[in-house]
């Protein structure tokens, strides 16, 4: 499904990204861990197609089509979702009416009707349910006043209803307390198909004992420095990243 | 729309065929502007002797004035004697005889909008006959307006057939000599619209979903006149999302609003006249007056406005709360994109007790375009318990367009409650980067910041009005992201 193949990427001059490989297959989890600074956001942005991020070298395939072409809202149509590690917000647009027309966009891309508005709002307020949001969510505008759980879980939501064919949630667990990180992993699970693949990024392995990733790799420096199973995750909790050879960590100490 | 030359030189440059003492049949008088030209347009009109005299006393006024260089908008000194100040209504036989015939961007743009075919056609200047029977449609709607006592007409039509009460309002909001451009009007206005709303009446419908067609033709002096009597109610309509376009490139309308008893009058316009090409040329300069008067008790005068058109807007809509317990109202959305210029706000001058004002200004701005808001709220040592709200915010596309805010406040009174609030934001790459990333195009993105933005202002629009709005913001933004 995608096919990272020596990705290497430029923000402000500044290399970041050194020669990612990294194959995703369809009903796979990857979960993506690494140090602060190391480039995983800037990894997440690049797939999503942020225009300040200079490609250098490499390539990207994305069902077999190259990625890197797409214009943004083209990979986001194709299935390609992000769930921002920071969410912004959008003051006078209601949280429904930015879902209805991602979805319609979406939905023509494929050539499909519009849902009406009765599918439609059964639709969100099924998605609504399944994240246990309050109804009224929805018509607030977009993620302006709500607390930080409430903006990534609002993430899902929108994951949730636009049903994506690869997710890439960046640091998704940040900033949620227990009981909503239960929440977002069952939103999450719910999505889980083999038709389907997940990237998580994030620091704790908490999140992976909810969503079981089947690989999990180390992004230090710009590259993958390790891969492993679930198990590699608890590694790291005990044992930090100390052992990362500092050359590849070099970037990361010099903000 | 940016490849259309003006005409304006053109009309200008043209040798008048005419002399000048025998042309009451004619189309157009010379261009020029004398004592004689306002009587022959006097004539012209076959208006009564006090309404001449009133034009009269107007022009005398104007010759000692000078225009206002206090607003932050620039352009070259306007040749008054340079202008044509009367032609007929053009007749429809010169324009196109179907759609075919009509600019294909034009029709894009109309389609966009989402405006109905047959409107599109009579937009464009097809000749109405060949579309659909209009007078049928007027007459509907004249029949149901007048069962219940309301006039609405053409201001010339008013003055023929209701000169008591012409005489009794006109200028009693706007004084001839308010200002350089109130007085030129009032000297040589054209045409415009007439309401009046009978005691205790409440119109029925929007005035005027349909006549905003009909109203094309009013000349670039427009004058309007609007009367809600004692408890009557009025939501009026002017101006349309479509592109307009006019060959004369100097508008100096005037809009008086009159609100007696326990009346409400709502007025909202949409203006959108041709802005000029990227570089700002041939754009219409917009100089308008507009005034309400809260004359009794309880009262209410509410301006909407969305002004996304003209090179040169420069427009305050204002009340005047004289009516104790009375309430005025100021929403507005402006635009200013490629080489825009606008300078608008509003006032409201509080004189009665209890009197309650809101202005709620968005004002957005792309490209080179430039924009202030100028607001004044003058509490009179009378207007005891007076309240006003201001909120008054600005949206940046890109780093070279400018906005400004210029509150004005007078307080005369000590029990005045006087809130400001303003903010200024820039559309985020964030915000624009996360629309897309759920699958909007960079244009419905910025559509939908954008409407956002300018939600509170849109919730007072009428309903089909408001949808016209909201898509006329998206096309008129086109072209501004990346
Ligand atoms: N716009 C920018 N200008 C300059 N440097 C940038 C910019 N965006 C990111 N960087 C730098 O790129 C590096 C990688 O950042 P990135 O956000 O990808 O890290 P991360 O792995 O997601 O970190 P965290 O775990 O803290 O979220 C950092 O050193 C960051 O300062
Ligand atoms: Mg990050």
């Amino acid at each position: 499904m995608l096919e990272i193949k020596n990705l290497q990427a430029t923000v402000a001059e500044k290399s970041i990204l050194k020669g990612i490989n990294l194959t995703v297959n369809p009903g796979e989890v990857h979960a993506i861990m690494g140090p602060n600074g190391s480039g995983k956001s800037t990894l997440s942005n690049v797939l999503a197609g942020r225009e300040h991020i200079d490609v250098t070298a490499g390539e990207v395939l994305y069902n077999g089509k190259n990625l890197l072409d797409m214009d943004v809202e083209e990979r986001a149509r194709e299935g390609l979702f992000l769930a921002f590690q920071y969410p912004v917000e959008i003051p006078g647009v209601g949280n429904i009416y930015l879902l209805k027309a991602a979805l319609n966009a979406k939905r023509q891309h494929q050539g499909l009707p519009e849902l009406d508005a009765m599918d439609f709002l059964n639709l969100v307020k099924e998605k609504v349910k399944l994240m246990e949001m309050n109804e009224a969510m929805l018509y607030r505008s977009v993620n302006e006043g709500f607390s930080g759980g409430e903006k990534k879980r609002n993430e899902i939501l929108q994951m949730a209803v636009l049903e994506p064919t690869l997710a890439i949630l960046d640091e998704t667990d940040s900033g949620l307390d227990i009981d909503a990180l239960k929440i977002v992993a069952k939103g999450v699970n719910s999505l889980r198909s083999p038709q389907r693949a997940m990237i998580l990024v994030t620091h704790y392995q908490r999140l992976l004992d909810y969503i079981k990733p089947d690989f999990v790799h180390v992004l230090a420096g710009g590259k993958i420095v390790r891969s492993g199973g679930p198990e590699l995750a608890l590694e790291l909790e005990k044992e930090g990243y100390a052992w990362i050879d500092p050359s590849a960590k070099q970037s990361t100490v010099n903000l | 729309m940016n490849n259309t030359t003006t005409q304006i030189e053109e009309i200008i440059s043209q040798e008048y065929q005419h002399g000048f003492e025998t042309d009451v049949e004619s189309d157009a008088i010379p261009k020029g502007l004398s004592e004689d030209t306002v009587r022959l347009i006097s004539a012209k009109k076959n208006e009564p002797e006090f309404l001449l005299e009133w034009r009269l006393n107007a022009f005398r006024k104007w010759q000692a004035m000078t225009p206002p260089e206090w607003a932050d908008v620039h352009y070259p000194p306007i040749d008054y004697q340079d202008i044509i100040y009367y032609s007929a209504p053009k007749s429809q036989k010169d324009g196109p005889k179907s759609l075919d015939e009509v600019d294909p961007e034009l029709l894009k743009t109309y389609e966009k909008l989402g405006i109905p075919l047959h409107e599109r056609a009579i937009l464009a200047g097809v000749a109405v006959d060949a579309v659909f029977d209009s007078v049928s449609v007027a007459t509907t709607f004249k029949d149901k307006l007048s069962e219940k006592g309301i006039i609405f007409c053409s201001f010339s039509e008013a003055v023929q057939h209701h000169p008591e009460l012409i005489k009794q309002y006109l200028g009693t909001v706007v004084p001839v000599q308010d200002n350089f451009y109130a007085a030129l009007n009032s000297a040589v206005f054209s045409d415009g619209s007439f309401v009046y709303i009978p005691p205790g009446v409440r119109c029925p419908m929007e005035l005027s979903t349909y006549f905003r067609i009909n109203a094309k033709n009013t000349g670039q002096f427009e004058r309007t006149l609007i009367i809600a009597d004692k408890d009557a109610y009025v939501s009026y309509l002017e101006g349309c999302t479509a592109p307009m376009r006019d060959e004369n490139q100097l508008h100096a309308a005037v809009v008086e609003l009159v609100a007696l008893d326990n009346a409400t009058i709502k007025y909202s316009t949409v203006q959108n006249w041709y802005p000029g090409d990227k570089e700002g040329r041939g754009g219409i300069y917009n100089f308008v007056t507009k005034r309400g008067d809260c004359r009794g008790p309880k009262s209410k005068i509410s301006w909407t406005q969305v002004e996304t058109g003209s090179a040169i807007t420069w427009k305050y809509p204002s009340v005047i709360l004289r009516g104790d317990d009375s309430v005025g109202e100021f929403y507005s959305v402006a635009l200013t994109n490629h080489r825009q210029q606008a300078d608008t706000g509003t006032k409201m001058i509080h004189i009665g007790k209890n009197t309650k004002s809101t202005i709620v200004s968005k004002g957005i701005s792309a490209g080179f375009g430039k924009q202030s808001y100028r607001g004044l709220v003058r509490i009179a040592k009378s207007a005891t318990n007076a309240r006003n709200y201001t909120q008054c915010d600005s949206l940046l596309m890109g780093d070279r367009c400018i906005a400004n805010t210029f509150p004005y406040i007078e307080v005369k009174n000590a029990s005045a409650q006087v809130e400001h609030e303003a903010s200024t934001s820039r559309i985020g790459e964030d915000q624009l980067f996360f629309c897309r990333q759920r699958g909007l195009s960079a244009e419905d993105a910025v559509s939908m910041i954008v409407n956002g933005f300018c939600k509170e202002v849109f919730k007072e629009l009428p309903m089909e009005f408001a949808v016209e709005a909201q898509k006329l913001l998206g096309v008129s933004l086109e072209g501004s992201v990346g």
